[in-house]
């Protein structure tokens, strides 16, 4: 199973083994990482899932999709270069070892 | 002094007091009771994801396991509350099973049921409501089988599944018994918009739409009787018609009701002062700051105002202001919602309908009130971040569709 990484805003971290194909928001909600909100359960509907994915996986995780790029045009915490919304990432194995940010307000 | 707390109900509501009560610092004895016997799962992807086949039983979970227990939660599932008696401190609550449960204060989450179509023939086989994973369950055992679908409703949940069955190849017929789809939430111009896309994606809609029964043989479905004396055939009839507030343990305990849920003052207390209540059964003041009482049937509501009763729980009372938002995905179709938009005196439309992107903004007394976007989600981004910080947009400004909203803000 891959391993992902939280990045809490207080600077402790949590690093969890994430079941494939389930998404970055997932994997935090359902072992109760806190900051990830996610209200919308992943409909990509509600902005409360942002995270700054590690430079180092910026390339392989890649950039937002059409609709995940507008609802963080409008995120509480302003974007920065590599922000993502977390349900919008699926766990994979080329993303074994991934890194996070939690974005310090969700709502 | 609070040292265990009971919550009835194990939906979004009651999850979420359970949490932000830990979140708060609580430590005493968390106990949540739910009648059905999954761990606690999100509803919205059921008519969605789950039905597509994108979404297994086990991703609809809202914890693992192991967070229950981590968290010293105590989750008493497949049992439900049957007698319940409150002191001036506390109260005993016995469960079907015949455990008993004591507590220091109570949370009550019901949730609510559909609201149930009886008419002859509506206990036959094949007819179907949407709100637990053993409806979705139903629904999918069936879902391969069946070339036709007839949805009765035309709110939310009916145009959910009608746009995941005509994206399947089904033959889907929609009636709605009024004269415009998903008329308590939306505008005549949104209405009549879903309808046209719906019809394009190549489902049949049916307004004013006069249901006589249902036929069927062998004890399972066949068609739809109207009126006229036609019959629509149906393998599978989607009820949606829209629920019903669960009040069974408000009112074994006697609390105040209004217009058939449970009422809550603006900190989610019951008229029992050990008792709060959030969710979809709760009628509540109005979050947006607005006069009087309203219902709010979504996830948002849910979420906010538990976190508004795990507080009051605890005595941290903070009262209950937020911005109402909501979502609907029917196939490649994504409406969002923000503000509540009772009694608009004018609307302004912006992007173009025909090309399943536009927006409507609702407007009363000169000042932006609430947005449905229609795949525009710039404009229900703008206008959510607007809503939520007291600003407005001037209508006039906004009605030019080439200027981003975000740019239009004004106090």
């Amino acid at each position: 199973m891959p391993k992902v990484t939280y990045i809490l805003p207080d600077g402790s971290e949590t690093t969890l083994d994430a079941r494939d194909g389930d998404s970055v928001m997932e994997t935090a909600v359902k072992n109760g990482v806190r900051g990830i909100v996610a209200e919308c359960g992943g409909a990509c509907a509600c902005a409360t899932c942002h995270v700054f994915v590690a430079d180092e996986f910026a390339d392989v995780v890649g950039g937002p999709g059409e609709v995940e790029d507008d609802m963080l045009d409008g995120a509480v915490t302003d974007r920065r270069e590599h922000s993502r919304l977390s349900c919008q990432i699926k766990m994979c194995a080329d993303f074994d070892g991934l890194r996070v940010t939690i974005a310090p307000k969700q709502v | 002094m609070t040292n265990k707390i009971l919550i009835i109900g194990a939906g979004q509501a009651g999850m979420q007091i359970a949490d932000s009560l830990r979140e708060e610092g609580f430590t005493g004895s968390i106990t949540m009771i739910g009648d059905e016997s999954q761990l606690p799962y999100q509803r919205p992807p059921l008519s969605k994801a789950f039905l597509y086949g994108e979404a297994d039983e086990e991703s609809l979970e809202f914890r693992n396991q192991k967070f229950y227990a981590d968290n010293n939660i105590e989750l008493v599932l497949g049992d439900a509350v049957v007698n319940i008696s409150t002191t001036e401190n506390g109260g005993v609550a016995t469960t079907a099973s015949g455990k008993t449960i004591e507590f220091d204060r109570m949370a009550l989450t019901p949730g609510s049921v559909p609201r149930k179509l009886e008419i002859a023939g509506s206990d036959l086989d094949g007819v179907l409501y949407m709100r637990s994973l053993a409806d979705a369950r139903k629904l999918k055992e069936r879902w391969e089988a069946a070339k036709n679908v007839v949805v009765i409703g035309g709110g939310f949940i009916g145009l959910e599944v009608a746009a995941v069955a005509t994206k399947a190849g089904k033959n889907v017929t929609v009636l709605e018994g009024a004269d415009r789809m998903m008329a308590r939430a939306v505008c005549p111009f949104t209405s009549e918009y879903f309808k046209n896309a719906h019809e394009r994606r190549g489902a049949k809609i049916t307004l004013n739409a006069r249901i006589s029964h249902f036929e069927g043989a062998n004890g399972k479905v066949s068609g739809v009787a109207l009126e006229d004396g036609s019959v629509i055939p149906a393998e599978i009839v989607m009820v949606g018609i829209g629920v019903l507030a669960r009040t069974e343990v408000a009112n074994l305990l006697g609390l105040e009701l209004a217009n058939g849920a449970i009422l809550v003052d603006e900190f989610a207390q019951t008229s029992n002062p050990l008792v709060v209540a959030a969710g979809d059964a709760v009628m509540l003041p109005n979050p947006t700051g607005s006069e009087g009482l309203v219902r709010l049937e979504s996830v948002q509501n849910a979420v906010d105002q538990a976190h508004v009763a795990a507080k009051t729980l605890l005595g941290k009372r903070e009262s209950y202001h937020a911005l109402p938002w909501f979502w609907s995905d029917q196939a490649d179709i994504k409406l969002q919602i923000a503000g509540l938009s009772t009694g608009y005196d004018q609307t302004v439309v912006r992007g173009n309908p025909d090309e399943d992107s536009f927006s409507v903004l609702y407007y009363k007394n000169g000042r932006l009130i609430a947005v449905d976007a229609v795949n525009h989600v710039s404009d229900y981004m703008a206008v959510r971040k607007c809503l939520t910080n007291a600003q407005t947009i001037p209508a006039d400004a906004a009605a030019d569709s080439s200027v981003a909203l975000k740019t239009l803000v004004t106090a």
